[in-house]
């Protein structure tokens, strides 16, 4: 090409229907991506730095501020972080309970992000509430499942948003038998509703842009993984929390304020469909007969199915808390006593999104010398890249920027990225020279 | 395409914060879709509606002022809007993240990034209300689907809601909570907390930690002695009030009070 470089720059509005902002700047060269970036201009909110000299009890409370969707997820991470340390040795039914409040953090997430993030791009609408006039019913029914997950949340924390109940050594109080059955009765609402929506997203026509990526989750025992556990990866490695930062870097780039975290040097996938390719094996028989049913299958490559893993984590959440809630109100103290220790300490767990990891080191008192949180919005990022990188070249960069919009778009919300833990965004730019 | 003239135009702008408060909106279910009969969301990224600059009725702000984006972007949200609500920890009172206002922000920084010289950031978290004329607050840490229900039902009547600043203990009282302070010497920041979150803390036994802010004529002083009186040292006092509304004057006031005491102490 003997013409001058042509540059042109366009500016297409945020990236909106993520929890929080994000933004895209691509730049093409001929038939190349020149250059790819997820922009995350996140206010920095310096969570690391306050919470030095905090007393251990009062990091739950402030670490869920990082977070407004999966707040349980940073206190109860910190938590068990220092449980671990304190060896605290928690009895069955509380360990149970604080598996119900997960599924509760579970279901409203991946409602909201189902039903009112992800679905106007199936349906061909720019917002939810634009759908609210011709597919009332569709709506209602994520309503149902993100009411269900909020009321698990409320028995046990008071509310959902930043909830109250969780300590180190257990809750700071068990529920009430009406409470309980109040939940009880909303979740044998919902659970038909979730039947209807791995149903429902079975039936999607999904893009399929199939590409090799490794999936990190939480490795279960005998249950599907959620709040405790080592780490397994999908090349066969796993490893304990505590050697998280031997094999986990983060980097920082001048383009985003997020973190970049690497595997071993390698992007790689945390969520859903990480969690559904790892575990699959561990979910209930009914809920692996309910994915056969709809002819849903796990593992696989395709980032498109997220939306998939997602609705079948909404039912198996709802058949666990079915379960659990039908046991009864159980018996027995809200908590257990505890000795301060003084060390350093690891865990993970999977938050909707992902898995985070959370180390402390606390002096002799419980107050914290040093802290790391790693969200898992930022786990993604290096992979969202790739991802896109890889989608867009094989959905061919002769599209009109609309449509590349669009595409990326839909690309960038399969990971659901709580873009809150970091962001104002900017706006989706191509560049082409 | 059936829209009513008479529906309030609203737009949800974020600044510095979790998202949490946004969920308020979200998080009514049903309520939801008849909100929708009255309102017309302009702006409201969380939900997919995009239009930043448009003119609205009424304008509700989440997070608080941490960089010159976010100076700026409210300066634009006030412009257009008639009527402009605060909403949140971080909108009233700077949020946690105003907790770098007490410290040497810039240190901070460097704790943290790498390259702290990629991050556009000023020094403090300061609320809306230092920056433009707020029409009206929402308090709250998060604020609850409650308040804003209440908030627009007050508004198709024509006024501005009673702001709520009544002490949690009154609330507390009315539900017969067992008193932690009286009965576990927990230090409760009830009795200079703004009502709002339905006494949630000393409800499941635990200690009010004050994330709906100071109450009406808060006696923080009298209240961060008796803190001491059950044995907190100095420095835990502060730390009490240093949480969710540091930067909110009462609070800050002891905080730098009792944070000043701890060094004269260790001196």
């Amino acid at each position: 090409m003997t013409t001058k470089a042509r540059k042109i720059n366009l500016k297409v509005p945020f990236v909106t229907r993520l929890e929080g902002e994000g933004a895209l700047e691509l730049t093409t060269k001929g038939n190349d991506i020149d250059k790819l970036h997820l922009k995350i201009f996140e206010p920095p909110r310096l969570f690391e730095s306050f919470l030095q000299g905090k007393s251990y009890k009062d990091v739950p409370d402030l670490s869920a501020r990082i977070c407004g969707i999966c707040p349980m997820a940073y206190q109860l991470t910190s938590i068990q972080a220092m449980e671990t340390l304190f060896g605290v040795q928690l009895p069955e039914h509380i360990i149970r309970l604080r598996r119900l409040m997960n599924l509760g953090e579970w279901l409203q997430s991946h409602a909201l992000h189902i039903h009112f993030l992800a679905a106007p791009d199936i349906y061909g609408f720019d917002s939810a509430l634009q759908m609210a006039g011709e597919y009332p019913e569709f709506l209602q029914r994520g309503m149902l499942i993100q009411e269900a997950g909020n009321s698990l949340m409320t028995l046990l924390g008071g509310r959902s948003v930043h909830p109250v109940g969780l300590q180190v050594g257990g809750f700071t109080k068990l529920p009430n038998a009406e409470k309980w059955l109040h939940c009880l009765t909303l979740v044998e609402h919902a659970l038909p509703a979730a039947k209807q929506l791995v149903k429902w997203s079975s039936e999607l026509e999904l893009p399929d842009y199939s590409h090799d990526f490794l999936c990190v989750s939480l490795k279960g025992e005998k249950a599907f993984p959620i709040n405790s556990g080592d780490i397994q990866i999908s090349n066969g490695l796993v490893i304990t929390p505590a050697q998280y930062p031997e094999h986990f870097k983060e980097h920082q780039t001048r383009h985003s304020t997020a973190f970049y975290s690497l595997l071993d040097g390698h992007d790689y996938l945390v969520g859903p469909l990480a969690r559904m390719n790892n575990s699959f094996h561990l979910l209930h028989e009914d809920v692996k007969q309910v994915a056969k049913e709809y002819g849903l299958k796990f593992p696989n490559q395709n980032m498109h199915t997220s939306i998939q893993a997602r609705a079948l984590e909404c039912f198996s959440a709802l058949h666990e808390s079915l379960g659990i809630l039908q046991q009864g109100l159980p018996e027995g103290e809200a908590n257990v006593a505890y000795d301060i220790k003084a060390g350093e300490c690891h865990f993970c767990t999977e938050a909707p999104r992902g898995l985070i990891y959370h180390y402390y080191d606390l002096d002799d008192e419980g107050k914290v010398l040093k802290c790391s949180i790693i969200p898992p919005t930022s786990q993604n990022q290096a992979r969202i890249e790739k991802d896109l990188h890889f989608s867009v070249k094989q959905f061919g960069l002769d599209k009109s920027d609309k449509e590349l919009k669009y595409f990326c778009e839909r690309i960038i919300r399969n990971y659901d990225p709580c873009i809150s833990c970091s962001t104002h965004f900017l706006d989706f730019k191509r560049i082409q020279k | 395409m059936s829209k009513a003239k008479s529906k309030v135009t609203v737009a949800i702008h974020k600044l510095t914060s979790c998202s949490g408060c946004q969920l308020a909106f979200l998080n009514q279910g049903k309520a939801l879709l008849s909100l929708l009969e009255i309102v017309e969301f302009k702006h409201f990224i969380e939900a997919g509606v995009y239009e930043p600059d448009a003119k609205v009725d009424l304008a509700f702000i989440e997070g608080s002022v941490s960089t010159p984006e976010d100076l700026k972007r409210l300066q634009e949200v006030r412009n257009n809007a008639k009527l402009l609500v605060s909403i949140g920890a971080c909108a009233t009172s700077g949020g946690v993240q105003a907790l770098r206002n007490l410290a040497d922000g810039d240190v901070w920084k460097r704790g943290v990034y790498p390259h702290p010289e990629f991050i556009a950031t000023l020094d403090t978290s300061t609320p809306v209300a230092e920056h433009v004329k707020i029409d009206f607050e929402l308090w709250g840490c998060p604020i609850t689907v409650q308040q804003i229900r209440h908030f627009v039902q007050q508004l198709t009547l024509g006024t501005l809601p009673q702001p709520e600043m009544e002490k949690l203990c009154m609330e507390c009282k009315r539900q017969q909570n067992v008193c932690v302070v009286v009965t576990r010497q927990a230090p409760c920041l009830g009795p200079v907390t703004r009502t709002g979150c339905g006494a949630l803390c000393p409800e499941f036994g635990k200690a009010c930690y004050g994330c709906f802010g100071a109450s009406e004529q808060p006696n923080a002083r009298s209240l961060a002695n008796r803190f001491s009186g059950l044995g907190l040292v100095s420095e835990e006092v502060a730390q009490r009030f240093a949480a969710i509304h540091s930067h909110e004057p009462a609070f800050k006031a002891q905080v730098e009070h009792w944070q000043g005491l701890s060094v004269r102490e260790i001196e």
